[in-house]
């Protein structure tokens, strides 16, 4: 096999001008069919591979088009799914903007995530800086203890968060709930910026400290301000977490005014009446703006993601 | 930032004078990292820990809605709940309760199959978008979307479309000619269907991983396996794949805790009447927990259990990665 040195584009002709020098060995006849490289392919094939993506962005953007197409479609237009007669409105926004608690389970939400964020961030990022650069005892541990409670399914904690948390009076409060967020978001920022900061070369490090600052100066006036895009990213992802979360919210909200989307949305489709036209309406209003943000910092995330394991 | 950076003076841990040298020479030289450390320390251990050894205790013990202390108006009633051992493990895992082995092995095929397709089908998508083709980046925002959507939403619209009455499926069932399919009431097609959610939700982030994995695959190992003749399939199975497997090992890994945990899409999806037969083991404890009578303690020790599970299946992953690594 390794002996087939020709450029690829004309092999047959150098095969017959060489051929006599290497005829054993290699075993290659003269029937042997020519390689494709990796940039060539047939016409078919082009169109195999755009038939493949096209299909596969179909099904992934249906679904979003789907719900956008039945919240511009009034309020009993979800019950005739094909068609299109009778056109589009908004009154599905204006009922659930104006009309439905919508607005201040968005505020809840946004304030609860946010919340979540900033101690998160704020708490885990100097962790991952001394998880990416010292090796101190204990590093290893903690390493493992940040992976593992990536691990802990809700029914571990909720019980125990519960009680605590009804002890100490913050059911069914901003508090409590952002609280409870941070056991999701805090081991997971510090995992997130540990493969940010190392992808900042270890040299701006060094130069710090031939300068004369400490590992807190160095971190905090060289490297952390290196790690803008880091932080944001981790911000964003643990701000999703929180957005999204429904297990936690559940539980431990309860009065009407207090709930999250994740939760509030479940009343428009309750076990008797079904309002999908205002459920459609209130996720665009959720989706959109999120998604959109979303796709700026995504090819960040998964660096992020990906960084943090890699190279445990 | 300030906050976190600005006064480790007031998080250094307090002086180790008169203990052993050794601790002190270590200490000298890793405060720094330490104090760095301390505030994640902290909240794991006053968030995560200490529930977590709540949780444990609980689990030892009978405690439920009627037994743990509460206060009703103005009175404290005390807790009355005993410790009984391990009673509730050993009920659960004899099979005397009769939900745990039925639960785990639909958790078991519900995590397998969803990673199995999140798996192939990412890796399939990111190989086609990593070859050169027209319109590429518009494909790429295209396949990510579904990320986009946060679960409970996705779970939302799909529910929607699976709606046996007036959802987009059967219509167009409808239209071909055939009769709709019960899909949410259906033990079978619940299944089907929460699957389907998931992978749906789930492709992106793999194929997005495996993308980034595929292009850090130096081109002149490619380059070196053409002239080597190797068959395109060749070039798959002995450039890329082992090029792939750090990432490929992170996100199978991520994915498998995620999907055996995943909550929103089974409990939003079939809701709490209707989900009995299609429960992951999450789920399951949940309903145990905040269910008509709750079982605090079945719901701790199903949550020990599966967490325990996850914990054996992540050492055993790393061990086994570790050891392809030597062997190669």
């Amino acid at each position: 096999m390794s002996t087939v040195t020709q450029p690829r584009k004309n092999a047959p002709a150098a095969h017959a001008a060489t051929g006599g020098h290497r005829a054993a060995g290699s075993g290659s006849g003269s029937g042997r069919r020519k390689v494709r490289g990796r940039e060539e392919r047939s016409p078919l094939a082009s169109a195999g591979l755009h038939g493949a993506l096209i299909v596969a962005s179909l099904v992934a953007v249906f679904p979003i088009a789907y719900m956008i197409f039945i919240s511009l479609r009034g309020r009993a237009g979800w019950t005739r799914p094909t068609s299109a007669e009778g056109g589009l409105e908004i009154s599905n926004y204006t009922y659930v903007l104006t009309e439905t608690a919508f607005p201040q389970w968005f505020a809840n939400s946004v304030l609860i995530a946010a919340g979540t964020t900033l101690i998160g961030v704020f708490v885990a990022a100097s962790t991952g800086y001394a998880i990416s650069r010292m090796r101190f005892p204990g590093h290893k541990s903690l390493m493992w203890v940040l992976l593992v409670t990536q691990m802990f399914p809700v029914a571990v904690l909720i019980v125990a968060l519960y009680n605590i948390l009804g002890r100490l009076g913050l059911l069914d409060s901003y508090l409590g709930l952002i609280l409870t967020y941070c056991s999701v978001s805090v081991p997971f920022c510090a995992w997130m910026m540990k493969g940010y900061f190392d992808t900042i070369p270890h040299e701006i490090d060094e130069a710090g400290r031939v300068d004369g600052l400490t590992p807190f100066g160095t971190f905090y006036r060289l490297i952390l301000p290196l790690a803008k895009p880091g932080l944001a990213v981790t911000a964003f992802y643990s701000f999703l977490t929180a957005w999204g979360e429904v297990a936690f919210a559940r539980a431990f909200l309860s009065t009407d005014s207090m709930l999250t989307l994740s939760v509030g949305l479940q009343s428009f489709i309750g076990q008797h009446k079904a309002e999908w036209g205002y459920l459609t309406a209130s996720a665009v209003i959720i989706t959109v703006p999120a998604g959109l943000v979303f796709l700026l910092v995504q090819r960040n995330l998964v660096a992020g993601l990906t960084a943090g394991g890699t190279k445990g | 930032m300030k906050t976190a950076t600005a006064d480790p003076a007031t998080a250094v841990r307090p002086a180790r004078a008169g203990l052993l040298t050794r601790m002190k020479r270590s200490y000298d030289r890793h405060w720094y990292a330490w104090a760095m450390v301390l505030p994640v320390v902290l909240v794991i251990g006053v968030l995560i820990a200490y529930p977590l050894g709540r949780g444990v205790y609980l689990s030892f013990t009978d405690a439920n809605e009627l037994n743990v202390a509460k206060q009703l108006g103005a009175t404290e009633i005390p807790a009355t709940y005993q410790f009984v051992g391990f009673d509730n493990y050993w009920r659960v895992l004899s099979g005397a309760d009769g939900e745990f082995y039925p639960k785990l092995l639909w958790t078991v095929v519900w995590t397998v199959s969803c990673v199995f397709f999140h798996y192939t089908i990412g890796l399939g998508l990111a190989l086609l978008l990593n070859r050169k083709v027209r319109g590429r980046s518009l494909y790429r925002v295209l396949l990510i979307l579904p990320w986009a959507v946060p679960a409970f939403v996705a779970t939302y619209i799909w529910r929607m479309m699976y709606n046996s009455e007036s959802g987009i499926f059967n219509a167009v069932l409808g239209q071909l000619g055939m009769g709709p399919v019960d899909w949410l009431g259906d033990t079978f097609m619940q299944k089907v269907a929460v699957i389907g959610v998931n992978v749906w939700l789930g492709v992106p982030f793999m194929m997005v991983a495996v993308l980034g994995g595929l292009q850090s695959i130096s081109s002149e190992q490619y380059e070196a396996a053409e002239m080597d003749g190797a068959s395109p399939w060749q070039r798959f199975r002995h450039v890329t794949l082992p090029g792939l497997r750090p990432v490929s090992a992170t996100v199978i890994l991520l994915g498998t805790i995620w999907t055996f945990n995943m909550f929103p899409i089974i409990y939003l999806m079939l809701g709490e009447a209707n989900a009995l037969h299609s429960e992951i083991l999450v789920t399951y404890a949940y309903r145990l927990a905040f269910g008509s009578v709750r079982d605090y303690a079945g719901a701790a020790t199903y949550g020990i259990l599966i967490l325990s599970m996850l914990l054996v299946f992540a050492v055993f992953y790393r061990r086994m990665l570790n050891r392809q690594e030597v062997a190669r």
